[in-house]
């Protein structure tokens, strides 16, 4: 039961609210820091591979070159060895700076890593995504997280070999350390560029379509498919429970398996203090949940909710 | 918790006909099946849109975007009222934040950007911070001052400022004629794309790092130009004293005019978002930094073109161009071009640009 609760209270604390210009509130989802320094790490390795493809194409090709000079360097065509070099500095450029950027230009707004993750950018007061925020958000990537790394990683092998690092390095590491662990310190998980920005990193949904629970089985025609047994509910059976129970008989009838059914059909027949059967536990519930629902609902339309089975 | 994300990557899977209107015996779940063709098509419209390419999708698709928008959106807060069904609910939450992505979206092409980038959205920017490049440049002048008089003082000092690698013949006690032959041409040109190439990577890393660093306040863009601009002064006190001032100004000048204009560029924009930060007025700091922000990322990529234009200087007219003449004249036309697009050019702004 607690670790049933657990990540929905997480859930909760990273639940905010958006509105779109037409009024409606939509709830959007702060992304978690683990799903941040996930996609950042794929990120980062596609960037660093591809990089060490291109450097392993760039000497063959320049190994090609040495071709019928006697394997002498200085003979070598010129020209085309300074146009290799060239390409190398511009490639290395362009794809560290321009990664990012290219794909969260685009209508996804995420990264490779980003997208496989199912998270993404966005405006962080609604209006639109600007170019200009996304450049920003990307220009501070360095001094967030590659200077400090770089620092750390320089420190780590400074001490292991006996090198005397003054406190400077120190401070300075700790300085840098503050960009890095900057989204530990605010409610929405900002980090510098973000801030700068105006922008932050939510959860993309990808929500498909589930079939309409009232036009199958037993809900639909009120009558079991296996045994013929047409189940009836009187009002006070239905007056127990509220929306929240009627809400998680829903997911368990779309996705649980058979013996977790024929427990919750055991514990809804203790209380409404029916006999449990067995064998027919499906039928009983899609019938239960269609008969629950539709009073639920016409209550609802005379503006009566029942939250739950205390209230 | 979130499965479906890696299935959608594989197939569209077939959409199932929805099952008859009538069967269903709930009545949310009528009002349901009733909408579910048009959330349907808008999720498909919507999912081309984010696979990219605005280009492949019908004009009547695109013109029944809004209202199939609309239809969801309404669906949505009916559904809230009227409907139990948890399922049909989140989809629909995560259809209308879809939509609201690619309608409220990006309205323009990275393309049409640029040419509003070119057009004028560069130059507003940069007046935008003319208080934190007066700034900027105060400290880049009183850096190279500071820089001199260090080593006037004591010539220790031009080891620690000026890198190993840059003091070859550039030493104090050095001749008048070493001097003269670092400022000298290259004999032909190869080679020198290469060091264009190199130049433009390394000086715009540096430029985005003064950027960057701007965050804690500015201060740290600062001391990056300070540091930069007493460099500079060394130099400048080393030539001139073998009364070769005018030379070394001019063999700047060729790619200095542009490239120290881009420093100069960059250590305001990462001011101009410390001094925001610092003192926001009556705006939240979080509102005061986002604008700054993204005024300071349109000078930066500008800056990057600046880098671009610089190294191409430096690599090619400054080492193959000899006399103090035409490198002056290059420098100053090049000088005269930035200040005259930053500060005289001043197209309107574009309807759209000025109701945002």
């Amino acid at each position: 039961m607690t670790a049933a609760t657990l990540p929905g209270r997480n859930a909760d604390k990273r639940e905010r609210v958006m509105i779109t210009p037409e009024g409606l509130t939509l709830p959007v989802t702060v992304a978690s820091r683990g799903s941040r320094a996930g996609a950042l790490i794929i990120d980062v390795m596609i960037i660093v591979f591809g990089l060490l493809a291109f450097h392993a194409l760039l000497f063959w090709i320049a190994g090609g070159l040495l071709e019928g000079t006697e394997l002498d360097p200085s003979a070598a065509p010129r020209g085309a060895r300074e146009f290799l070099q060239i390409l190398l500095i511009i490639f290395v450029f362009v794809s560290w700076y321009g990664y990012f950027l290219v794909q969260e230009l685009s209508p996804r707004g995420a990264t490779f890593g980003k997208r496989m993750v199912g998270i993404r950018i966005a405006p962080r007061h609604g209006g639109r995504l600007a170019p200009e925020a996304v450049i920003a958000r990307n220009l501070l990537r360095d001094i967030e997280l590659f200077y400090p790394l770089g620092f750390i990683i320089v420190l780590l092998l400074g001490s292991a070999i006996g090198e005397d690092v003054g406190p400077l390095a120190w401070i300075a590491t700790g300085w840098f350390a503050l960009f890095l662990l900057l989204p530990f310190f605010n409610r929405d998980r900002l980090r510098a560029g973000d801030i700068i920005a105006g922008t932050w990193v939510v959860e993309s949904p990808r929500t498909k379509l589930a079939s309409a629970l009232s036009t199958q089985g037993a809900a639909a025609r009120g009558a079991s498919d296996l045994t013929g047994v047409r189940y009836e509910f009187g009002e006070a059976e239905l007056s127990i429970y509220g929306e929240k129970e009627l809400q998680t008989l829903e997911r368990m009838l779309r996705e649980s398996p058979p013996e977790a059914l024929a427990k919750v059909h055991a514990t809804i027949c203790l209380k409404i203090g029916w006999d449990p059967g067995a064998g027919d536990e499906r039928a009983f519930l899609e019938a239960f949940y269609a008969q629950l629902r539709a009073k639920l609902e016409s209550e609802l339309r005379f503006g009566k909710r029942k939250a739950d089975k205390f209230s | 918790m979130k499965t479906p994300i890696l299935s959608s990557w594989f197939g569209r899977g077939a959409v199932a006909a929805p099952p008859d209107i009538e069967s269903a015996t709930l009545r949310s779940d009528r009002f349901r099946l009733e909408r579910e063709g048009d959330w349907r098509r808008l999720e498909d419209i919507v999912a081309r849109m984010e696979r990219g390419g605005l280009k492949r999708i019908p004009d009547e698709e695109l013109l029944a975007l809004p209202a199939l928008y609309r239809t969801a959106a309404s669906s949505l807060a009916v559904a809230r009222e009227t409907s139990l069904d948890a399922a049909t609910i989140a989809y629909l939450e995560s259809l209308v934040q879809r939509a609201w992505f690619q309608v409220y979206g990006p309205p323009r092409g990275f393309a049409a950007w640029l040419r509003d980038f070119i057009g004028g959205g560069w130059s507003r920017a940069v007046r935008g911070m003319w208080l934190d490049i007066c700034v900027a440049l105060f400290v880049m002048v009183a850096g190279s001052v500071v820089g001199w008089l260090l080593v006037a003082r004591d010539e220790a000092w031009y080891y620690r400022l000026v890198p190993g690698t840059m003091a070859d013949a550039r030493v104090p006690g050095a001749s008048r004629e070493d001097l003269l032959a670092t400022l000298a041409t290259e004999e032909s040109a190869a080679g020198l794309s290469t060091f264009a190439a190199y130049l433009f990577s390394n000086n715009s890393a540096v430029c985005i790092l003064a950027f960057a660093l701007g965050f804690a306040f500015g201060i740290p863009s600062l001391l990056l130009l300070v540091h930069n601009m007493a460099l500079l002064g060394a130099m400048v006190w080393l030539f001139s004293g073998q009364g070769l001032t005018v030379e070394l100004a001019a063999w700047l000048s060729v790619h200095g005019t542009t490239e120290l204009f881009g420093i100069l560029l960059s250590g305001a924009a990462g001011l101009h978002i410390g001094r925001s930060m610092a003192f926001p007025g009556t705006r939240p700091v979080l509102t005061a930094a986002s604008e700054a922000g993204r005024r300071g990322a349109v000078v930066m990529v500008g800056v990057v073109i600046m880098m671009v234009i610089a190294a191409l200087l430096e690599a090619f007219p400054r080492q193959l161009v000899d006399g103090t003449g035409p490198r002056f004249l290059i420098g100053g036309t090049m000088l005269a071009f930035w200040l005259a697009y930053f500060f005289l050019y001043r197209p309107r702004a574009a309807r759209n640009e000025a109701l945002e």
